[in-house]
């Protein structure tokens, strides 16, 4: 336990460590080459936003996108520590963004909203632009003869009733490694007491952890585990857009919704031309292309309705908390003890 | 203008000065009210968001609890999104055990005073450039076996508080706007209803005959009592003085006439006696000089009487055709004497009217000796009396040398005809005349006839008896 939180610290102290820049996965350019330049940094991968982005150029012609993909810790970073001047920041990372908002690094803009649910915004700083349902994945093959189960309390039954066929065939994030992860263990541990059952459940049957969705959504189209649990649902549909043997289980006790949400930096160089952007992210149009992928949409009316069981995550100060290293140490070694069992 | 015309302004109007005073004290009430409504309004918002932050504070501090290897903190998630929906407030917050940092955001400004554990320290502080509201409290944990103290800081920026504060004064200010417009109209009434009284009593005063010198009965306000006794007290001195000065005069007229008519009996008597042909000239002379002279002082006894009465005016039946056949009857040996006739007309029925006997009687004495004073010897004076349109109009017509068509208004006192000649005269008996006839209410006018003479009609309201 003390390694734990020694851990938890270095690591801790490692993001927060000026460690030179921060890390860009991917850079794409959209638009004319000598345009009028807006810059993005996001979470949300270039394949995925690519419509979108290609839509806004197509009505600017004098636009000139610079796009950087990043991982939400590092977005978190290049505005938080480095102050990067960049006119758009998008993250998944609800508890990061709103860190930065609540930390004074995000302007006040008024972009037009028309549509979006109060929830979906915090003051006229963040702002969501997409609802990502968060998924149980399950291989048909894997199950073989198995019911889908449609409950929490199903897929416990399931694992426990099954464990030489889950075995090791079970995976979810590692939240000690990926933001995300902890985001949404965090949520399932305030959401219902259900959760820590389903971890002892899953520590027993030997859960891989992964660090992103991509391996572990590759890993269970070729057969190496049956379950994925805690899956962001655009990741399934970029992966798999329509592998038969796929299912996407949205449990019906509850299924949270993150959202990706935007702020303008207080720095950035074009504000306007941001808020510009975060407009046209929030029609009908670039709506209808982000809901295609997640499958739900964000602005009532622009893709396909929620279902009844779909909890979105409120944009809140609440949010705050998940920051805190200690209430993180706490849930982190409480999932680390459920997950290594003696 | 005419109200006027003898007060001297002093450089302000009571009326601007009330609208000033009105506007410029609702000025002052609106300046007052945006302040005292901000502060109010600061002070509840940050009463109500002290009360939530401390709240939160402790429900953050409850949240502390010792484990066996060390200490679990279970940030509250409820806390947060709380104070977050207080309005556009970022939130920090720190734990410390002793003085050393736990969790939290670094540096945050400790408490001025230890905070205990069950009610929070309030304080105000800076934070890089953010200004803090802050709660504190301390819990003693037990921790690795000995007693620790564990301080937890939340804090949160009030921009909104101070916004809200804003807002509410504006809306506070706009109100006295609202109110400081509506004033301006609000004081021209006010102003309007106090000056009011003041003008009335102007307007009552300034209505009055130029003889009338009766106190003012206008009912007026409490205020203006003392200027109404004053200008009564004036009035009543005035009379007084003009009652003396009247009273001096038909006196002195009356000891003059007295003598006179002593002197013109010695003179017609010496006249009589004396055959001394220069000496007979000069009595006619002087014989002539007495006439006048008594006939002025009877002219002025006659106009006493007529101020005296119209002052005093009882008004009672009076039969006019009597009184105009009486009068007749009394100038008749004059007009014998120069041969002339009076024609006479609707006097051999009573013809009523509401007046004053005595008066009505020297009036018509002196159009009827004005008549006989200015016509041809051998001449015709017309008298007719009649009704018409509610009036009666006694007309008296000569055929004598009538007005000079310049001459207008003939009435002032010692005022004459530019056309008398040789002819005695004191001037005053057309003003005794027309102020008889005011004092009743009625009208007296003296015109040229068409071909000679002239025409003098006394009109009076006809008494509403049905005697006539």
């Amino acid at each position: 336990m003390r390694d734990l939180v020694l851990a938890i610290v270095t690591l801790a102290l490692g993001l927060i460590a000026p460690a030179g820049a921060f890390e860009i996965e991917e850079e794409r350019i959209f638009g004319a080459p000598q345009g009028r330049e807006l810059s993005i940094i996001s979470t949300t991968d270039v394949p995925a936003i690519a419509p979108v982005m290609e839509a806004f150029v197509r009505h600017r012609p004098e636009a000139r996108i610079r796009y950087m993909q990043a991982a939400s810790t590092e977005v978190f970073r290049a505005i938080h520590d480095e102050q990067a001047e960049i006119d758009l920041v998008m993250s998944s990372a609800m508890d990061l963004q709103m860190r930065l908002a609540n930390d004074g690094f995000a302007a006040p803009i008024s972009p037009e909203i028309d549509g979006l649910p109060d929830w979906a915004r915090w003051r006229d700083q963040l702002f969501g632009v997409a609802l990502e349902p968060v998924l149980t994945l399950a291989s048909r093959r894997g199950l073989g003869d198995l019911a889908p189960p449609r409950t929490r309390r199903d897929l416990i039954a399931m694992l426990r009733e099954h464990p030489d066929r889950f075995d090791g065939r079970v995976a979810t994030y590692d939240p000690q490694s990926s933001g995300v992860g902890y985001f949404l263990i965090s949520q399932d541990s305030s959401q219902s007491d259900s959760f820590w059952r389903l971890a002892e459940v899953m520590g027993r049957l030997n859960t891989r952890l992964y660090c992103c969705s991509g391996e572990m959504i590759n890993d269970l189209r070729s057969g190496r585990i049956t379950i994925a649990y805690n899956v962001v649902a655009s990741y399934a549909a970029r992966y798999a857009p329509d592998d038969p043997d796929l299912i996407r289980l949205a449990l019906e006790d509850y299924t949270f919704a993150i959202q990706r949400s935007a702020l303008v930096p207080v720095n950035a160089p074009d504000p306007e031309y941001a808020t510009e952007m975060l407009s046209f992210l929030l029609t009908p149009e670039a709506q209808a292309i982000m809901a295609e992928s997640s499958g739900v949409a964000l602005i009532p009316g622009t893709g396909p309705a929620a279902s009844v069981h779909l909890r979105p995550v409120r944009l809140d100060a609440g949010l705050l908390v998940y920051g805190d290293q200690l209430r993180r140490g706490n849930l982190l070694a409480e999932w680390t003890a459920a997950m290594v069992q003696p | 203008m005419r109200r006027f015309l003898a007060a001297r302004s002093t450089g302000f109007s009571l009326r601007g000065r009330l609208v000033w005073q009105f506007v410029a004290l609702s000025l002052v009430l609106v300046v007052a009210l945006f302040f005292a409504v901000r502060l109010a309004a600061e002070r509840a918002s940050r009463a109500s968001q002290d009360a939530v932050l401390g709240a939160a504070v402790i429900a953050v501090a409850d949240a502390i609890r010792p484990v066996d290897d060390g200490l679990a903190f279970d940030l509250p998630y409820a806390a947060f999104s709380m104070l977050g929906a207080m309005g556009n407030e970022r939130i920090f917050y720190s734990l410390s055990i002793g003085p050393r940092h736990v969790s939290g955001y670094e540096d945050l400004p400790p408490p001025p005073v230890p905070a205990e554990a069950l009610s929070p320290v309030f304080y105000s502080a800076d934070y890089g450039v953010n200004r803090l509201r802050l709660a504190s409290v301390t819990r003693r944990v037990l921790l690795e076996d000995s007693l620790r103290e564990v301080t937890v800081v939340l804090g949160q920026t009030r921009y909104g508080q101070a916004l809200i504060a804003r807002d509410t004064a504006r809306i506070a200010a706009w109100v006295g706007m609202g109110f400081l417009l509506l004033a301006v109209p609000m004081a021209l009434l006010a102003a309007r209803a106090v000056i009011g009284p003041v003008d009335l009593l102007a307007e009552a005063v300034t209505r009055r005959g130029p003889q009338d010198l009766r106190p003012v009965r206008h009912p007026a306000p409490r205020e203006l009592l003392p200027l109404v006794g004053a200008l009564n007290g004036f009035i009543a001195r005035l009379r007084g003085a003009l009652q003396m000065a009247e009273t001096f005069i038909f006196e002195a007229a009356h000891r003059i006439r007295t003598p006179l008519s002593l002197v013109r009996t010695e003179a017609e008597i010496a006249l009589a006696e004396t055959s001394d042909e220069a000496t007979r000239i000069r009595l006619r002379r002087m014989l002539r000089a007495i006439g006048e002279s008594s006939r002025s002082a009877s002219q002025i006894l006659d106009h006493a009487t007529v101020l005296y009465r119209s002052e005093q005016f009882e008004p009672e039946p009076v039969d006019l055709a009597a009184l105009a056949a009486g009068v007749l009857r009394a100038l008749e040996p004059v007009a014998e004497m120069r041969e002339i006739a009076f024609v006479a007309s609707g006097l051999d029925q009573p013809v009523r009217v509401q007046g004053d006997g005595r008066m009505l009687e020297v009036a018509l004495r002196n159009i009827l000796d004005n008549a006989l004073k200015y016509s041809h010897d051998e001449g015709r004076i017309f008298v007719a009396l009649r009704r018409q349109d509610g009036r009666t109009e006694l007309t008296v017509e000569d055929e004598g040398r009538g007005l000079s068509p310049d001459d207008g208004d003939l009435s002032g006192r010692f005022r004459r005809g530019s056309n008398v000649g040789e002819i005695v005269g004191s001037g005053l008996g057309l003003t005794i005349i027309e102020e008889a006839a005011t004092a009743h209410g009625g009208s007296f006018s003296l015109k040229p006839r068409a071909e000679k003479g002239a025409c003098a009609i006394l009109s009076l309201p006809s008494s509403p008896s049905p005697s006539a």
